[in-house]
């Protein structure tokens, strides 16, 4: 390959990474904003109000708070893996939205292992949280992070098992074909083949991102503020970054494998197809993924924290059955073509065997 | 060079000083973190060779669950490394024995006599819409379908024996039930008392009650 060729080949990946990352930044501090107005609302407080008209601009006031301050190394931690730590939790975080599509043809890779790298990704983060507890040297990080580590192993395998029943119903690891195997009708999307997993799939990643009430590893009233304790200013804010890029994405993913997606909610709808037809396919898949996210800020106003052991309980004895069973009957669904979901999947399909 | 052979070496290097800094970094959880790097940079060579599945199960399987435990005892151990040192040197010709041994095993093995460029031929490149996926999926659960089942069977077998292992009978805790906690109802747990409402604070006579107080201090 001619030189000159990648370089303008790899600039044109640079663009496209930015062109995702950085709505992506922007999307996390409003994001923090609209959870505390909400919770504030919830609460009968009025939140955030006084940077800017109706504490709009208090986002960038935290990030320059948060940029000014000390990057603090305990005299007693490991230096190196101490300010390793965030960055281990961040790039996974970020990386898993190389696959996401944001509409049919707007996607960074187009890979056919999506479904898989997307797993990989959630699972490594993981070691930002472990090294960030150990190098801390204290002890409050430790339990925060060995709390994270039992939580993310558990919740994680519950979470794969999701993901295979979304595999075998989309017929493809690739997240563009999931997406246009929904196609049809708000009736086609998989949430109702797949609604018990799709109830396994949000709350485990709910327990994933250690938002409330899965947030024992932070657990304020036990242990301070668990893995990141130790931390401070700019590595601090790398921690809280990726945590609400977690909770993005999951929110993006659950739109994704359950809810069609970039497709029109009106699709097959006589007159409304065609009067929403010229709305982008990213505002719908947009538009999806809040309706999410609103549910994970609600669901931290509403529910007090989970005690340890029903956690491992959920988790353990509660999803991993349920995604199990779900994932022989969904066998039985699609062999046997059952509904108008899997057409030409089945057995039925394969002449001489039925 | 192309990039290809660019992108290979810096890998292969990658992975070969990850290697030995697992066993000669002093630190047994940056001994880790090491290993964790090889697994990195050896899936990256998979990807190098086409196999993208099996390489981001490389990631997935042994980075993300196998090492996480690896770190999780790891960190909790309590290891003393000048006990572990002391030794060392005795030692020392048995250890270089048996390396060589093993070194000279696998070499007689992938020697270039055997797996030499001129002994087997490059590997095709696939064209654009080429699923390793797919390709897999058709090879182990068609043509490999009776091995693969009877791993699946050999592997449940394993788990099952690791679980029995371990097990040693019933313990009497004094955990809490979560299923007798969920089946308690409100009548159990909370007395509603009906009482007069009170009055309004308007109305009392504070003044007297100050009073009252002031006498008995």
């Amino acid at each position: 390959m001619d030189l000159m060729q990648l370089f303008i080949e790899g600039f044109w990946v640079i663009i496209k990474i930015a062109m995702i990352l950085l709505p992506l930044v922007l999307a996390v501090a409003y994001t923090t904003y609209a959870e505390r107005k909400l919770i504030g609302y919830m609460q009968m407080r009025l939140g955030p109000n006084r940077v800017g008209p109706k504490g709009w601009l208090q986002p960038i006031a935290d990030v320059v708070k948060l940029l000014m301050k000390e990057v603090i190394v305990p005299s007693g931690a490991n230096k190196t893996l101490f300010l390793l730590a965030p960055i281990l939790f961040i790039a996974p975080s970020l990386a898993a939205w190389a696959v996401v599509p944001f509409d049919a043809e707007l996607v960074l890779a187009n890979t056919n292992a999506g479904l898989i790298y997307l797993l990989a990704m959630t699972s490594i983060a993981i070691y930002g949280v472990i090294i960030a507890g150990w190098a801390s040297n204290s002890r409050y990080a430790l339990i925060g992070s060995l709390r994270s580590a039992s939580q993310i192993v558990s919740y994680e395998i519950a979470m794969g098992f999701a993901l295979v029943a979304v595999l075998m119903a989309g017929g493809s690891m690739n997240l563009g074909d999931i997406v246009e195997a929904q196609s049809g009708s708000i009736l086609h999307w998989f949430w109702i083949p797949l609604l018990p997993i799709l109830a396994v799939y949000w709350i485990s990643g709910v327990a994933e991102t250690n938002r409330a009430p899965f947030d024992l590893p932070e657990g304020e009233s036990e242990i301070v503020a668990g893995f990141h304790v130790e931390y401070a200013g700019m590595a601090f804010a790398l921690f809280f970054l990726a945590e609400y890029a977690n909770m993005i994405l999951i929110s993006v993913l659950t739109a994704l494998f359950f809810f069609g997606g970039w497709l029109n909610p009106f699709q097959g709808v006589p007159y409304l197809e065609a009067a929403t037809n010229w709305v982008p396919g990213t505002i719908w898949l947009l538009f999806k993924a809040a309706f999410f996210l609103f549910g994970m800020i609600w669901l931290r106003a509403t529910f007090p924290r989970y005690r340890y052991d029903q956690i491992m309980r959920l988790g353990w004895k509660v999803f991993i059955p349920v995604t199990v069973i779900w994932l022989i009957i969904l066998t039985f669904w699609i062999k046997f073509e059952w509904g108008w979901w899997f057409d030409g999947r089945g057995l039925v399909a394969t002449p001489g065997v039925l | 060079m192309n990039i290809e052979a660019i992108v290979f070496y810096l890998f292969s290097a990658i992975t070969i000083i990850a290697a030995i800094g697992v066993i000669t970094v002093k630190n047994s959880v940056q001994a880790v973190l090491c290993l964790v790097l090889t697994f990195f940079s050896a899936s990256a060579l998979w990807l190098l060779l086409e196999a993208e599945f099996l390489a981001i199960t490389l990631v997935l399987v042994y980075v993300g669950a196998v090492m996480v435990l690896f770190l999780f005892v790891v960190m909790m151990l309590d290891v003393d490394f000048a006990a572990l040192k002391q030794g060392f040197a005795k030692q020392l010709p048995l250890g270089l024995l048996v390396g060589f041994a093993l070194f000279g095993a696998v070499y007689w093995v992938i020697r270039s006599q055997v797996f030499g460029t001129d002994k087997i031929p490059e590997p095709a490149k696939h064209e654009q819409g080429y699923s390793n996926v797919e390709e897999l999926g058709r090879l182990l659960y068609g043509e490999y379908f009776y091995p693969f089942e009877i791993a699946g069977v050999i592997l449940l077998v394993a788990i099952i024996a690791a679980i029995s292992l371990t097990f040693r009978g019933r313990r009497e805790r004094k955990g809490q039930s979560v299923r007798e906690q969920h089946r308690v109802t409100k009548e159990e747990r909370l007395k509603i008392v009906s009482m007069d409402s009170e009055e309004q604070y308007a109305d009392m006579e504070i003044t007297d009650t100050k009073q009252d107080e002031e006498t008995t201090l």
